[in-house]
């Protein structure tokens, strides 16, 4: 059993059924989907919904506004004033916050499992009677810039990240960041959150997800009677806005307090589109995790370890997502060293797969990590939770997951070398530095430690 | 230092309920004298393993700053026989996770593997090796060493980073906590250093083993025999020392970021000081409550002055801090502080309604499930208590304990620990 063909079969050998209950779905008369996981470990359950709305449904000038309406969910209804929200939820001895990303916007509970139709009645109730009072939002809009300063303006790689989108997409809307331009928040009125609201928050453009503790006819029964009243509304033409086809490397610098150079680079890639007929986006996962899928993987056993050329050096790519996809390289590079040496290296380690191709021990350490970590992902019910989620997110029925685990199995060393001549051309590579400023010379305090009182 | 792991800290503690006990705790010495915890949870077919040493920075030798950190980070790169990328890759085919950490007063190991003997067992086989054959190969030290001076450098132009730093530096003037590694003392840390220090602090006697998950009590009994048997054999080492309280004050820094950084705090607690309890009814409605904190709704939601502010207490072997902390535009820095202090002043005086406190306790005591909700977490909760030393019936007896603490009990608690004239402030990047 040390490299199991089959996930399934793995599963079922060393899993007890309980802990690998499959899930049962209904769909409401308005349209809402509910998906629900039995899992009886402990007497809690999460609780998400999840709207097929994000920062790709956006338009120029009012970027941010998914995550701003985020925001406002939190600012009461008729029936729950602006904060009882999450003081009903604390009450209730449970933990809540909401998700914004590019493909969808999620809001979530964990709580004492008897306390899940009182969860399931506050979204129900927010999901259509939301308030979106003026004064609040004068608010909140300032308290959402001073998350955009916190998490990007301050963050020199996040930085770096926001410019390289918004130069590798020149159409597709991830060219934009989820939180927003900041002269859009600076402009941005309750009118453009009401709008956003009227648009998308409507059942049938939205899932629950629960896991935990529950009967799912129970958890059925319950979302009949919180969500069943809601009115299904028809949803705005989503245009596709597809990328043009990049024909030529593009290259960009970003000046910012720091003192560690980065290197980042993203090449257009493919994501999965057809569970079944798709091969190139399991082979390029497999390549991301013999390239750096643990401490031994290539970039760190190479670049790190044994040439010394970069403190840290790392390989991403997501093969889910509802727009297109990117295989990101990145790294810093050794005192000593310059960012055009560590580009080399990242190159050369591109080049030696394209030449030579992947060991089957490479292959197979890969595939083992993979396994165990979709038994490790049993321990936690929101772990489990944001799985379904997220594949529901992107259009993949959840169901999907044990199919697309054994394709991953399934991929061949001549797979991943092939990915790796086919997707890593310049032509379609958007390279970022970061080149570091020193801080002014004023982090000496500038008053002497001193005694107030 | 990181307040967000910080945070973490503080809600481990913060578990109970009257209707759910604990997880059931057995506990036992092996022959080398190491303390073991362990949790029995057939659910699913993974062990979780954590080993903790009284090894964090607190205890490294004046001028030794960094070593703690080095040398935690090192036992995993070579073992006799076994070079790095073999241990790795080792790991890898297992489908094993080894990880850890280091803070003030502990170093920890921690490793995740299935159950099925052919997976954990070669998995235990290599943490054992780890645990007590590392060879710390010199030129993987130097290498290890300029990683972290390349890291720290970076570090030492953040905002956070530099806020915190001078904070601790505050709270701590002359004692252990108070020091922090730089550039300088991580390229001055030698082999032999690393050497002394794995030799100091990782002995048998002085461990604790936290087991949770897929094994029998005979089977956890030879797993920990197996992974403390070869550990160092050292004696007692010194304890961390007594902190004095500060004098209070004031420290500003200029930083060119747009957002500046708020620390507010003191030395306040220890772990196992039965103020605890009224500390964190009471730390709830002052800023540990997440949105439904009095700092919350005054900094955030009135004013719109700040993404996040929170107030904790991180209680340690010694007098761990409590602090208030927030971001905010340059330009709202001193609004926002004079709002934290209001905040702050006028809950030392006042306590907690009696609103405030029943909101507290049902949401601390209700919660309780879920603080044990995976054998992850539950993980967590054990080592701690493991080596802290608290009782092994910690959780059960918490609900109680939460369910007992009075408004008079929490007004006292923070009288007795956070006394004003001690108070210090740190703003980095204010205008």
């Amino acid at each position: 059993m040390r490299h199991p063909r089959s996930i399934v079969l793995l599963l079922l050998l060393v899993a007890p059924a309980a802990a690998m209950a499959s899930t049962h779905e209904r769909q409401l008369a308005n349209g809402l989907r509910v998906i629900v996981k039995e899992d009886r470990r402990a007497p809690t359950v999460a609780h998400m919904v999840w709207y097929r709305a994000g920062g790709m449904d956006e338009t120029n000038g009012t970027t941010g506004v998914a995550h701003v309406l985020e925001h406002m969910m939190f600012k009461g209804t008729p029936s729950v004033g602006p904060g009882e929200f999450n003081r009903r939820v604390a009450a209730a001895g449970g933990r809540d916050n909401a998700f914004t990303s590019r493909d969808y916007t999620a809001y979530f509970q964990q709580v004492p499992k008897e306390k899940l139709s009182e969860m399931m009645q506050l979204e129900a109730d927010r999901m259509r009677h939301l308030t979106l009072d003026a004064n609040e939002f004068a608010q909140e809009i300032r308290v959402v810039m001073e998350e955009r300063r916190l998490r990007t303006d301050d963050q020199p790689q996040s930085l770096l990240f926001e410019h390289l989108a918004a130069v590798a997409f020149q159409a597709h809307p991830y060219r934009v960041p989820v939180i927003g331009w900041m002269s859009d928040l600076e402009n941005m009125t309750v009118a453009d959150a009401r709008f956003w609201y009227e648009q998308w928050y409507t059942p049938n453009n939205a899932y629950v997800v629960v896991v935990g503790d529950v009967d799912h006819q129970t958890v059925f029964q319950l979302a009949e009677r919180h969500y069943g009243a809601l009115s299904a509304r028809s949803l705005p033409v989503r245009k596709p806005q597809d990328e043009p086809v990049q024909a030529g490397i593009r290259r960009l610098t970003l000046k910012a307090p720091a003192d560690l150079p980065v290197v980042m680079m993203a090449y257009k890639a493919p994501v999965i589109r057809n569970v079944d007929e798709d091969v190139d986006p399991y082979a390029l996962e497999m390549l991301s995790a013999v390239l750096a899928g643990h401490e031994a993987a290539r970039f760190t056993r190479h670049l790190v370890r044994e040439q010394r050329l970069a403190v840290n050096a790392a390989a991403s790519y997501d093969s889910t997502a509802r727009g297109p996809g990117i295989f990101y390289l990145y790294g810093s590079p050794s005192e000593g060293k310059s960012r055009p040496q560590l580009e080399a290296g990242l190159r050369a380690e591109i080049a030696a797969v394209q030449d030579r191709g992947v060991a089957a021990d490479e292959l197979a350490r890969a595939k083992a990590q993979l396994i165990a970590g979709q038994i490790y992902k049993l321990d936690s019910m929101f772990a489990q939770a944001m799985e379904i989620g997220q594949l529901e997110s992107v259009g993949i029925h959840h169901t999907m997951n044990g199919r697309m685990i054994e394709k991953l199995q399934k991929v061949t060393a001549e797979q991943v070398q092939a990915v790796a001549k086919k997707y890593f051309r310049d032509e379609q590579l958007t390279l970022a530095e970061l080149d570091p400023q020193p801080l002014p010379q004023v982090l000496r305090p500038r008053s002497p430690f001193a005694p107030r009182h | 230092m990181n307040p967000a792991k910080f945070l973490t800290c503080l809600c481990l503690f913060l578990a109970a309920a009257p209707t759910h006990a604990g997880p059931t705790i057995e506990s036992w010495q092996t022959s080398s004298g190491a303390r073991v915890l362990f949790v029995e949870n057939h659910s699913l077919p993974i062990v979780d393993v954590q080993v903790d040493f009284a090894a964090g920075t607190a205890h490294e030798a004046e001028g030794k700053a960094g070593v703690a950190s080095l040398t935690q980070a090192l036992v995993d790169l070579g073992v006799s026989g076994m070079d790095e990328t073999q241990i790795a890759n080792r790991m890898a085919d297992l489908g094993a996770q080894l990880s850890g950490g280091v803070d003030t007063d502990r170093a920890s190991l921690r490793l995740r593997t299935l159950s099925m003997a052919d997976k954990r067992g070669p998995a235990l086989d290599m943490l054992t090796a780890i645990l007590s054959r590392p060879t710390f190969p010199a030129e993987v030290l130097e290498r290890e060493k300029a990683r972290t001076v390349a890291a720290l450098k970076e570090s030492l132009t953040r905002p956070d980073v530099i806020a915190s730093r001078a904070f601790w530096a505050a709270l701590y003037p002359a004692h252990p906590y108070g020091r922090q590694a730089t550039p300088d003392s991580v390229k001055a840390i030698l082999r032999d250093d690393v050497i002394a220090f794995h030799r100091a602090n990782y002995s048998g006697s002085q461990a604790t083993v936290a087991i949770v998950g897929d094994l029998s009590r005979a089977q956890a009994a030879s797993v920990a025999e197996q992974l403390t048997a070869g550990l160092p054999s050292g004696g007692a080492m010194a304890g961390i020392p007594i902190v004095q309280l500060p004098a209070g004050g004031e420290q500003r820094i200029a930083h060119p970021a747009l957002q500046a950084h708020l620390l507010l705090g003191l030395p306040a607690l220890r772990r196992g000081d039965p103020d605890f309890f009224a500390l964190a009814v009471g730390n709830y409605s002052l800023g540990g409550g997440g949105f439904v904190s009095r700092l919350m709704k005054e900094v955030r939601d009135k004013r719109g002055l700040a993404y996040s502010v929170h107030s904790y207490f991180l209680p340690l072997q010694q007098l761990g801090p409590f602090q208030i902390g927030l971001q905010t535009k340059k330009a709202q820095a001193s609004d926002a502080l004079r709002v934290s202090r209001e905040v702050l002043a006028d809950f030392l005086a006042q306590g907690p309604t009696e609103a405030e406190l029943q909101a507290a306790k049902q949401n601390l005591i209700g919660s309780f499930p879920l603080r044990l909700d995976s054998n992850r977490k539950i993980l967590e909760n054990v080592a701690m208590i493991g080596f802290y030393g608290l009782p092994l019936d910690y959780l059960d007896r918490y609900p109680e304990t939460i369910e007992r603490v009075t408004a008079v009990d929490i007004k006292a608690a923070f009288a007795r620990h956070v006394r004003p004239e001690h108070l210090v402030t740190v703003v980095v990047a204010g205008e």
